[in-house]
């Protein structure tokens, strides 16, 4: 141990000016649940709104800029960072890395986040209001007829695609050279993997993302007319350019959290994960599907019946490798030795929420059948399924399982497991009743609904307030844990554990892996 | 479904059970209806029961997978003393549960393409529809082989006292409009389903029709309605601030019915052109104007002309100016602005009725009169 290696630096300019992995990730960690926060007040908002029949609290056009708001601040400030500081503290610790590979772009791309959220959450108080055209901002009602706040939207978006740009090749670079001797692909941890696959997916379609705001950009200010038909340009363009973005951008979002849900299930199992290999070879062909399904969230566009029986078909493929991870897990827990701490619980609540989003997402491929439940609350039913229940939920229990490691100590189990069952009762009473409305025909997106809605439509309002209000008791457990939680000094934390970040001191070191480790051949994943 | 039976399946506690159940409650629009309706045309069957097959595939799935997971669950817990196992791969179950699920799929591929054939197939239609999006209203134009084409727009009837909760809401509360679209029974109707400034979407469940309404774009889609009845939907796609507030109504009558009704129609437009060629007074342009303010205007520029999405009327240069620049905003709008050009949606009896209005109410005192063919002389430049 040389006395040349600093810890960290004193005060503000230490997160400033830090190119710790660790430092970064945490930095990450809290700025995506303090995004996370906001979403939410956004989504109460909504849901008060929704809470019975009439307007009672917001104006329809406000209504718009609290769904638009909403989305945008959940997808891309609370979920996509949350992961990326997963992987940052996560990721050079598992492969047995000092740090990442790119330390100084890595301060760079959490550093720029957080003016860009800023610059969004102003569009609020301005003059016109915020974006009110839905986060998948369709033209001409986001060029066109959009607020003057268009813009500072379309910035906002160019910031954050940069910043996911640089992270993701902060990761493949870090993945592909600087695994510790020994540490080859296949016996990467499957969490390591699915980061790997999502910031390939990231790197290719941000720039198509970055590319469409710009489109816009230029119709709002350049007198182009790419989105207008009156100037000869084509509305649907925008839609094809969107979801091929938007699609992989939902696999962007679920493949790190299969990777969490792969480590923690063998964790609290006592068991090798099931199938290490098909779970690689599963998440490879999601993310290659991913790029060829966009158009099924278009079915009602108009397109050639060859295009819609195309998009059709290999959507459906998808659920034959979502199939096989879903078995591979509970084959996993087969014959283990199960025991249900908070982690667990939550990746349990995992498998089986997402395995309900993935049925309605097999339904809703179904070209014909998705006239019925295109842009009607069914949908909402079911990517609120696998975002919530998919993402946060798997993000929850990486926070769980992996926080005693990062601080040495430990949490309020009690208080955990409360958190998991008010989270999953919420979660369900929130977005169980909204597959009834879809189906019944309530379309997304309204402020005001007919009364035949009106008894589901307060059911799950009570169930969102249920479950926003399950999340102060996380941040309050998380911050307890953090001041005063009950010291661990054991290495492994959880018995069952395996990985090369258990392997470490508990509370892992600023600096680690100095030298590589020894790869043990027997447990070289988990 | 009788009500008891109603109550049972609303408190019934897992919700998955209550999913199952609904199968059960078939008719469209009923109160905490739980599953898709079956509707009134053939094609809503097959794509209702197409529905139902995927949710059962589906069902006894996850009742496979979720059993095996809570019996290792209850029996492969740490707390009952067993030793985990160690296998970790199996060749042979994994080809299986891969190959297994793509043959279900091939299974599911079938009856879905059929019914996708069937429901692109927009050929042979005994009427033809052009139904246009507008924010926030829907135009209908019947394209007739004979005789003039009849259009008309229908907006929300829904009173505002209701939705800001200081009326009591009405039954169809948000799915009812001035004037519904009026289909005959048995017939083929082809839409044609377009939008004039933002993308729309034609949705009436019991249809099973939805499709999207893009300005520069027609798209085709059809419903052979077996039954009379009235059936309500509304617009899918989000397209500003009263996306919520674009209902449609479908009346279907008989065919003997739809002919009167059309007759009555033709002879309203025909009563129109009449009216074109009349002097109004100021009352009587007054009383016209505050109609077609409220169904026109209101939503954007505020029940007393104060603005909100629009620009106020009241004390406004253009209301209180040059008669000629008013006119020529009413009828070929602001363009790049939401203000919309109304000249072709407004007869120039009522184009001329609204202008007046709007020129000498909320205190605006101007003292003018706009007749029709002032209107018509405008538009002819």
């Amino acid at each position: 141990m040389g006395d040349h290696h600093h810890g960290p630096a004193k005060g503000l300019s230490r997160w400033l000016f830090t190119t710790n992995h660790k430092d970064i990730g945490t930095m990450y960690l809290w700025f995506s649940f303090s995004m996370f926060l906001l979403g939410g007040f956004f989504a109460m908002v909504i849901r008060a709104e929704l809470f019975q029949p009439g307007m009672q609290l917001v104006e329809p056009a406000f209504f718009n800029q609290m769904t638009t708001m909403h989305g945008l601040v959940m997808v891309f400030g609370a979920i996509m960072p949350a992961f990326v500081g997963l992987a940052n503290w996560l990721i050079p610790m598992m492969i047995g890395a000092p740090d990442m590979a790119l330390p100084r772009m890595n301060n760079w791309s959490f550093w720029i986040l957080p003016p860009a959220f800023l610059l969004l959450a102003s569009t609020l108080f301005m003059e016109g209001g915020a974006p009110a055209f839905g986060w998948t901002f369709y033209a001409p009602l986001s060029t066109t007829y959009a607020p003057p706040s268009v813009t500072y939207f379309i910035f906002c978006i160019h910031i954050l695609g940069l910043s996911s740009i640089m992270g993701s090749i902060n990761i493949i670079a870090t993945v592909m050279n600087m695994r510790a001797p020994g540490m080859t692909y296949m016996k990467m941890p499957l969490f390591v993997w699915t980061w790997l696959i999502t910031a390939f997916l990231l790197v290719a379609v941000m720039p198509v993302l970055a590319g469409a705001v710009t489109m816009m950009l230029m119709d709002v200010h350049f007198g182009t007319s790419f989105f207008s038909a009156a100037g000869g340009g084509d509305p649907v363009l925008f839609q094809h350019i969107f979801w091929f973005f938007g699609h992989p951008e939902v696999y962007i979002i679920i493949l790190p959290a299969f990777g969490v849900v792969s480590q923690i299930i063998p964790a609290f199992s006592r068991k090798p994960l099931f199938g290490y290999d098909s779970m690689v070879y599963a998440t490879a062909a999601i993310a290659f599907l991913s790029f060829i399904v966009w158009a099924h969230h278009m079915y009602t566009v108009g397109m050639p019946i060859a295009g819609e029986l195309f998009f059709m078909y290999a959507t459906m493929l998808i659920a034959v490798p979502t199939g096989v991870k879903v078995f591979n897990w509970i084959t996993t827990m087969w014959r283990g030795a199960l025991s249900f701490e908070t982690p667990m619980l939550f990746a349990i609540g995992f498998l089986v929420l997402f395995t309900i989003g993935g049925f309605t997402g097999l339904m809703l491929a179904i070209a014909p059948a998705d006239f019925q439940y295109h842009d009607s609350y069914f949908v909402v039913a079911h990517f609120h399924y696998v975002m919530v229940a998919g993402a946060v939920f798997s993000m929850t229990a990486a926070v769980y399982f992996w926080l005693p490691k990062w601080c040495g100590k430990m949490y309020n189990e009690a208080m955990g497991k409360t958190h998991f069952w008010i989270s999953f009762i919420g979660f369900n009473l929130a977005f169980f009743p909204q597959h009834f409305v879809g189906l019944a025909g309530m379309p997304r997106r309204i402020p005001d609904y007919a009364l035949q809605f009106a008894d589901f439509n307060m059911m799950s309002s009570i169930g969102a307030f249920i479950y926003g209000a399950s999340q102060i008791m996380f941040l309050y457990n998380v911050i307890a844990t953090i001041v005063s939680g009950k010291p661990v000094s054991d290495e492994k934390v959880w018995d069952g554990a395996e990985g090369l970040e258990w392997t470490l001191p508990t509370p892992a070191p600023y600096h680690t892996f100095e030298t590589p480790p020894k790869i043990d051949p027997v447990h070289a994943h988990s | 479904m009788c009500f008891k039976a109603k109550r049972l399946l609303r408190l019934a506690p897992a919700p998955v059970l209550m999913f199952l159940s609904a199968a059960a409650l078939a008719a469209g629009g009923e109160v905490n209806q739980m599953n898709m309706s079956p509707g009134v045309t053939e094609l809503g069957g097959e794509i209702y029961n197409l529905h139902m097959l995927i949710l059962w595939i589906c069902v006894v799935i996850g009742a496979g997978v979720f059993g095996v997971m809570f019996y290792s669950i209850i029996y492969h817990r740490k707390s009952r003393g067993v030793t985990p196992a160690t296998f970790h791969e199996s060749t042979k179950v994994e080809i299986l549960w891969t190959v297994v699920p793509f043959l279900i799929l091939i299974g599911m591929a079938f009856p879905a393409t059929s019914t996708l054939l069937e429901l692109y197939d927009t050929e042979d239609a005994d009427l033809d529809i052009l139904v246009t999006g507008y924010q926030w209203k829907w135009k209908y134009e019947y394209i007739n082989e004979e005789g003039e084409n009849i259009s008309f727009f229908s907006n929300l009837r829904t009173d505002q006292s209701e939705i800001y909760n200081t009326a009591e809401k009405g039954e169809h509360y948000l799915l009812e409009v001035d004037q519904p679209l009026v289909l005959p029974a048995g017939k083929k109707v082809r839409f044609l389903v377009t939008a004039n400034d933002v993308i729309h979407s034609w949705w009436v469940p019991e249809l099973a029709v939805k499709k999207d309404a893009i300005p520069g774009f027609i798209n085709e889609t059809w419903a052979r309605t077996t039954e009379q009845g009235i059936y309500r939907g509304q617009c899918a796609e989000l397209c500003g601030k009263d996306h919520g507030f674009m209902p449609i109504v479908v009346n279907v009558v008989s065919e003997e019915e739809y002919g009167e009704w059309m007759a009555t129609k033709q002879a309203e437009a025909a009563e129109i052109s009449e009216l074109m060629a009349q002097t109004f007074s100021m009352d009587e342009l007054m009383e016209r104007g505050k109609g077609v303010y409220s169904r026109s205007c209101l939503a954007c520029h505020g029940p007393n002309g104060e603005g909100g999405v629009g620009t106020a009327i009241a004390g406004s240069p253009v209301a209180t100016g040059e008669v000629d620049a008013h006119l020529d905003v009413g009828i070929n709008g602001v363009p790049g602005t939401a203000m919309q050009a109304f000249g072709g949606q407004l007869n120039d009896v009522d184009m001329a009725a609204v202008i007046t209005y709007q020129r000498n109410a909320f205190g605006n005192n101007m003292g003018d009169m706009v007749q029709p063919i002032d209107v018509y002389n405008h538009k002819k430049g």
